[in-house]
């Protein structure tokens, strides 16, 4: 038996990035006794390093490496280039947010570091090994994260649940992969859709696996009727990690989603598309009508965010490479309207004070027009307002969703995103119609970070008056 | 000779206990961490039989991930079940109610 080395070259923004994150791992240990920000400015270099390495090796057409578990092509070029930029946007919001919160320490920015190389590692999945890896990468990161305040016991209560769900869903894929791996004997996913395609394995043992893996695929993502710890860890989280888990994690998410649904098992679509569509369902359901009754803003937005899964897997449901390019322009724009939501909380978070109830934001025009305004911008790109960004997000889903023949699902959506536009809609009315109960201006922490809030809702208005770059980008990535 | 379906029956066994183990369980957390590393055998169970009946060691390499990731898991979730204690003196299901959920 000979051994070929593999090709290094396309996993080399992975690489650079274990490489430099253990780096920082060691040295974190000698600097934050010196320089206190020593590791947040390393960390944001890693990315930086990261993102222009992704750059300059830009995939037009797809290679596989490491004898076929390694992708590298435009999709998840792209999709990575979004999780790194996002990401850094993530570790400037957080590392004010650690500062009031009284637990800065520099292992935040690592573990931040090893989850984003998880997500990497999830995006350029081709085999059920790599695919594994990289999810536990990422989720045992964040299980860690989450529980980072010690003195917290709501934290560590949310930390607890995440991972005993985390790791049930991890079984239920796995048992899924194990049924799969049965009847095609291949872990491989181009491999299986040959096996698929020839008809020669095994139905039932097949479907038996689709069944677990869209169970655990949606377990992830956080759809119903598998959502439970999505809200509970959302809320009892540090806003920091909730930023993280709510952002960067979501486009993971949907690209293992892609990766198995459509590359591994495509002619597979009649048994997977029919689970979807409940899901789908149930998802966009609760997502509207257990929101409106939140008080807490992180809580609201999670519900929302299930809400927001629904959509995006309208466009699965639609299984075309069309209904796929909506669901990646989707799930990129959802997580910049997160970035920007949860940015605005930790922006104004205070040593005491969380500011997360909605409350919180009672006649914020008097105190902070401006911000009022940033948040104004959020929550219409949110409820799909033109000419916001996620009024083309939803419109090109639903769009995709009516051609692929589920008009019903496209009217469902709507109506739910008609009652989902109440709460935002609340928000804003708190926000310009209710007087303050202390009227005193407030401020974000640090100039930067007003800064950052207003650069980041402001890409909202701006992407949407002219998406159609971004669009043209993700529909060209999967055609 | 002991047939492929015998032991995905024994492994759908396995499964089925560690899921009661985790829905059912309402008195210590630590059942819960035995029951997922039940669950992650059963999986193992799987990944073998298929292998072996397929004359293919892909899957023995996947139990190998498998069994290592767990192992780092266990820790991950002990080190919590560590804090929980410290901070409520007691790792009672029924007691981690503060979240709705």
């Amino acid at each position: 038996m000979n051994f070929v080395i593999p090709s290094f070259l396309p996993a080399i923004p992975e690489i650079a990035l274990l490489a430099l994150t253990s780096l920082i791992l060691v040295a974190d240990t000698i600097w934050s006794k010196r320089h206190q920000f020593a590791t947040y400015y390393a960390t944001q270099f890693t990315l930086f390093i990261v993102g222009m390495l992704l750059l300059s090796s830009f995939a037009t057409e797809q290679t596989l490496t490491f004898s076929g578990s390694f992708v590298r092509d435009q999709f998840g070029d792209i999709l990575k280039l979004f999780i790194i930029l996002i990401s850094m946007g993530i570790f400037m919001f957080s590392r004010e947010y650690l500062l009031q919160a009284k637990f800065y320490r520099g292992e935040f920015f690592t573990l931040g570091l090893f989850g984003i190389l998880g997500m990497l590692v999830m995006v350029s999945a081709y085999n059920f090994i790599t695919l594994y890896l990289g999810l536990e990468i990422m989720s045992l990161a964040i299980y860690t994260l989450v529980a980072m305040r010690k003195s917290d016991s709501k934290a560590l209560e949310s930390s607890l649940k995440y991972f005993v769900l985390g790791a049930l869903a991890t079984g239920m894929l796995l048992y899924g992969f194990s049924m799969i791996y049965g009847a095609t004997a291949t872990i491989q996913f181009d491999e299986m859709a040959r096996v698929i395609a020839s008809g020669s394995a095994d139905d039932v043992v097949l479907s038996f696996g689709v069944v677990f893996v869209v169970i655990g695929l949606a377990f992830k993502l956080g759809a119903v009727p598998f959502h439970m710890w999505v809200p509970d860890v959302y809320e009892g989280a540090p806003t920091a990690v909730t930023l993280y888990m709510g952002t960067a994690s979501k486009i993971a998410a949907f690209a293992i989603l892609y990766r198995v649904l459509v590359e591994a098992i495509p002619d597979l679509v009649a048994d997977w598309q029919a689970l979807i569509i409940i899901i789908t369902i149930l998802s966009l359901i609760v997502g509207a009508v257990v929101t409106l009754v939140q008080e807490n803003l992180k809580r609201l937005l999670a519900y929302s965010g299930i809400g927001h899964i629904g959509f995006l897997l309208l466009g699965i449901i639609a299984a075309n490479p069309g209904g796929y390019s909506a669901a990646m322009f989707y799930v990129i724009v959802y997580s910049i309207t997160a970035l920007a939501a949860f940015g605005m909380i930790v922006a104004l978070a205070r040593t005491n004070t969380e500011f997360d109830l909605i409350a919180d934001f009672k006649g914020m025009n008097q105190r902070n027009p401006w911000l009022a305004l940033m948040m104004l911008f959020v929550m219409f790109s949110m409820a799909g307002i033109p000419p916001f960004i996620g009024f083309y997000a939803k419109i090109l889903v639903i769009e995709e969703v009516v051609q692929a023949g589920f008009t019903w699902l496209a009217i469902l959506s709507v109506v739910t995103a008609v009652i989902s536009a109440f709460y935002y809609l609340r928000v804003v009315k708190v926000m310009y119609f209710d007087d303050p109960d202390d009227a005193t201006p407030i401020e974000p922490v640090s100039r930067q970070l007003k800064w950052a809030v207003s650069f980041v809702s402001a890409l909202l208005l701006i992407l949407g008056l002219m998406p159609s770059s971004l669009i043209t980008l993700c529909y060209n990535s999967l055609s | 000779m002991i047939a492929l379906s015998d032991y995905l029956v024994f492994g759908a066994i396995l499964f089925m206990v560690s899921m009661a183990g985790i829905f059912l369980n309402r008195k210590n957390v630590i059942v819960l961490l035995m029951s997922i590393e039940l669950l992650l055998l059963a999986v193992n169970t799987n990944f073998i039989a298929f292998s072996h009946y397929l004359n293919d060691v892909t899957g023995q390499i996947f139990v190998f991930f498998i069994l290592t990731v767990a192992a780092a898991e266990a820790a991950i979730g002990l080190a919590i079940i560590v804090l929980v204690f410290r901070n409520r003196k007691s790792i009672n299901v029924d007691e981690l109610g503060s979240l709705k959920g």
